[in-house]
C-alpha cells in the first residue's frame, strides 16, 4: 500500500524541553496505525506534531507535500482530521453546532449528506442534537469528536486516545466504529493507545514509542506476539 | 406617572446606546478575555470621520455606511497589527496597550478636530415630537437604529457560518483550527464588528450629548456597568444589561441622586455587580461533565 504520511527524523520540543527525539514513522493508504507507548512517552506530542501544534525540526510529508511548519488549519484543510486529547469538544455550543464546525471547510449541500452517514455510526449524536455538547457524557463526546472529524471529509483520520475516561463496553463501542468506517471508507486512521490490546486488535501497522525515540515497528501481529511489549504494554 | 413613564422611555434610548457599547465589549472580552478600554474613544474617532464626511456634501446615510465601513477596517488593522503580537503576552501587558490606545485615540482625535465641543447633525430631523411628545424624532430613530443592528448582529452570530465560526474561535481556539477556521481572521473579523457597533452608537448618541473627544467616556463605563450586569461573557445579557442600566441611570438621576451624580450610578452597579453576582444575571453557567 502507498504511503500517506511519512515521518522522517522528527524532533519536537515544548519550549526548552524536548519531548522528540527524531522519530521516523509512516501511515498507510487506507490503512490503520497504532503508536503504542506508555504515559509521557511522546504520543500526543507525535500527532501535534503532524497538526503542527507544536514546534517541530525534521520532515514530515502528506499525500507527496510536505506538511511541516504549516500552519495547523491549512493541515487541517489538507486533509487530516485530529480528535485531540480531551476531545476537544465545544462546550459552549450545541452538538449541530459541533457538527456544523467539523463541515467548516465543506459547502453546505455536502454537509447535510455527509451529516446521514456520521448519525449511522453515531445514532445517539442525532438524539442529542440540540443538546449543549458540553452536557454529552464522555462517550458521547467522544462520538461527537469522531463524527466532527469525519465531517472534514479527511484522507487521514488521527485519534488520540479514544478510549480516554470511557466504560469499557463503551470503549469497544467506539473501537467497532473505528473498524467499521476504516473498511467501509477506506478511512486510513493513525490511532494514539494506551490500551493495546484493543489498538493492536483493529491496526495492520503498529510502532511503539518510548521516552520519544521509536523502539520497535512492524506489522500489529509482530507486536502483538513480542515478548517485550506483552509483558510491559499487553499485560499478560 | 406620565413623568416615570417618560424617565423611563427616555432611560431605554439610552439604554440602547449602552447595549451597543455593551455588546461590542463583550465581543472582544469573549475572544481575548480582555476589556477594551479603547472602544469608547474608537467610536468618538468614528464618529468624527462622520461629521467630517458629512461636511464634505456626503448624504448622511452615506457618510453612515462608509463610517461603519471605515470603523470596521480600522477596527480589523488593529487588531492585526497590535493585538496579533500581543497573543501571548501577559495580561498587564494588554491592558497597557488598550490603556495606550485610548490615549492615543483621544489625543489624535483632539488633534485632527479640536476639542471645541460640536454639533452632530440627527437624520430624523422632523421637530414635531412622537408618541405624544414622550420621545422626539431622534429619539425614536436611534433606538430603531440601534435595535436594528442588535437584531442584524444576532442573526449573523445564531445562524451564519461564519458567525458560528466567530462563537467557535473564541471559545475554543485550538479546536477551531483543527477543524480549518482561521482563528486569527476571526479574532480581526471581531475587532472589526466591535468598532463598527461603537460606530453607529457614536454616530447615534452624538445628537444628544454633543461630539467632543472626551463624549463617550461616561458612555463606556455605562455600557461596562451594563455588560457587568447582565454577564460579560454573555451577549444577550450584556444588551439586556445595557437597556436596564440605561433605565437605572435615568429613574436614579430623576428620583434619588439628581443628575449631577447620575455617573455614580454606574460605579455604583459596577461594584455592586462585582460583590454580590460576580457572573452578571445572565453570566454563562457552563455544564460540563468529565
Amino acid at each position: 500500500m502507498p504511503k500517506l504520511l511519512e515521518a522522517i527524523g522528527v524532533h519536537a520540543a515544548y519550549g526548552a524541553s524536548k519531548v522528540l527525539h527524531g522519530i521516523d514513522f509512516m501511515v498507510e493508504e487506507g490503512g490503520v496505525t497504532c503508536l503504542l507507548g506508555a504515559n509521557g512517552a511522546g504520543k500526543t506530542t507525535t500527532l501535534r506534531a503532524i497538526s503542527g501544534m507544536v514546534r517541530t525540526s525534521g520532515e514530515i510529508h502528506f499525500a507527496g507535500a510536505r506538511i511541516d511548519g504549516r500552519a495547523t488549519e491549512d493541515i487541517a484543510r489538507a486533509g487530516i482530521a485530529h480528535v485531540p486529547d480531551g476531545r476537544g469538544t465545544f462546550m459552549e455550543l450545541t452538538v449541530e453546532e459541533n457538527l456544523r464546525l467539523g463541515a467548516y471547510t465543506r459547502p453546505d449541500r455536502a454537509f447535510r449528506d455527509d451529516l446521514a452517514h456520521v448519525f449511522d455510526y453515531f445514532p445517539r449524536l442525532q438524539q442529542r442534537l440540540h443538546q449543549q455538547a458540553g452536557t454529552l457524557s464522555g462517550g458521547e463526546q467522544q462520538m461527537l469528536a469522531i463524527g466532527r472529524a469525519l465531517l472534514l471529509r479527511p484522507r487521514l483520520l488521527l485519534l488520540d486516545e479514544p478510549s480516554f475516561g470511557l466504560a469499557p463496553l463503551i470503549v469497544e463501542e467506539v473501537f467497532d466504529i473505528l473498524h467499521r468506517i476504516n473498511r467501509e471508507q477506506r478511512m486510513s486512521i493513525l490511532v494514539v493507545e494506551q490500551n493495546a490490546n484493543l489498538a493492536l486488535a483493529i491496526s495492520e501497522r503498529a510502532y511503539l514509542l518510548e521516552t520519544g525515540r521509536m523502539v520497535m515497528a512492524g506489522s500489529a501481529a509482530d507486536l502483538a506476539s513480542n515478548e517485550a511489549v506483552r509483558r510491559s504494554y499487553l499485560g499478560f | 406617572m406620565i413623568g416615570l413613564l417618560h424617565q423611563i422611555l427616555s432611560g431605554l434610548v439610552t439604554g440602547g446606546i449602552y447595549a451597543s457599547v455593551a455588546l461590542a465589549l463583550v465581543m472582544i472580552y469573549q475572544s481575548t478575555h480582555h476589556v477594551n478600554f479603547a472602544q469608547g474613544e474608537m467610536a468618538t474617532f468614528s464618529t468624527y470621520i462622520a461629521l467630517a464626511l458629512i461636511e464634505a456634501g456626503l448624504p448622511y446615510w452615506g457618510a453612515f455606511l462608509a463610517t461603519v465601513m471605515i470603523s470596521f477596517v480600522m477596527g480589523a488593522v488593529i487588531q492585526i497589527v497590535l493585538m496579533r503580537p500581543m497573543a501571548n503576552a501577559p495580561v498587564l501587558s494588554s491592558v497597557g496597550v488598550f490603556i495606550g490606545l485610548l490615549l492615543v485615540f483621544n489625543s489624535i482625535t483632539g488633534w485632527i478636530f479640536s476639542y471645541t465641543i460640536k454639533s452632530f447633525p440627527s437624520p430624523f430631523e422632523a421637530s414635531r415630537p412622537l408618541l405624544g411628545g414622550f420621545l422626539s424624532p431622534h429619539e425614536l430613530g436611534a433606538t430603531v437604529v440601534t435595535l436594528a443592528v442588535l437584531v442584524a448582529v444576532y442573526l449573523f452570530f445564531r445562524h451564519t457560518k461564519l458567525g458560528l465560526a466567530m462563537r467557535a474561535a473564541a471559545f475554543n481556539p485550538v479546536s477551531s483550527r483543527l477543524v480549518g477556521i482561521r482563528v486569527g481572521h476571526m479574532l480581526a473579523l471581531g475587532w472589526g464588528l466591535a468598532a463598527a457597533l461603537g460606530a453607529v452608537a457614536g454616530m447615534m448618541i452624538a445628537p444628544v450629548v454633543f461630539l467632543d473627544p472626551n463624549m463617550m467616556a461616561g458612555i463606556l463605563l455605562y455600557a461596562f456597568a451594563g455588560a457587568l450586569l447582565g454577564g460579560i461573557d454573555n451577549p444577550a445579557g450584556a444588551v439586556i444589561g445595557g437597556f436596564a442600566v440605561g433605565v437605572i441611570e435615568n429613574l436614579g438621576g430623576a428620583y434619588v441622586v439628581g443628575t449631577e451624580l447620575k455617573l455614580s450610578l454606574a460605579l455604583f452597579t459596577i461594584v455592586a455587580v462585582l460583590v454580590f453576582r460576580p457572573n452578571g444575571l445572565f453570566g454563562r453557567v457552563l455544564v460540563t461533565r468529565v
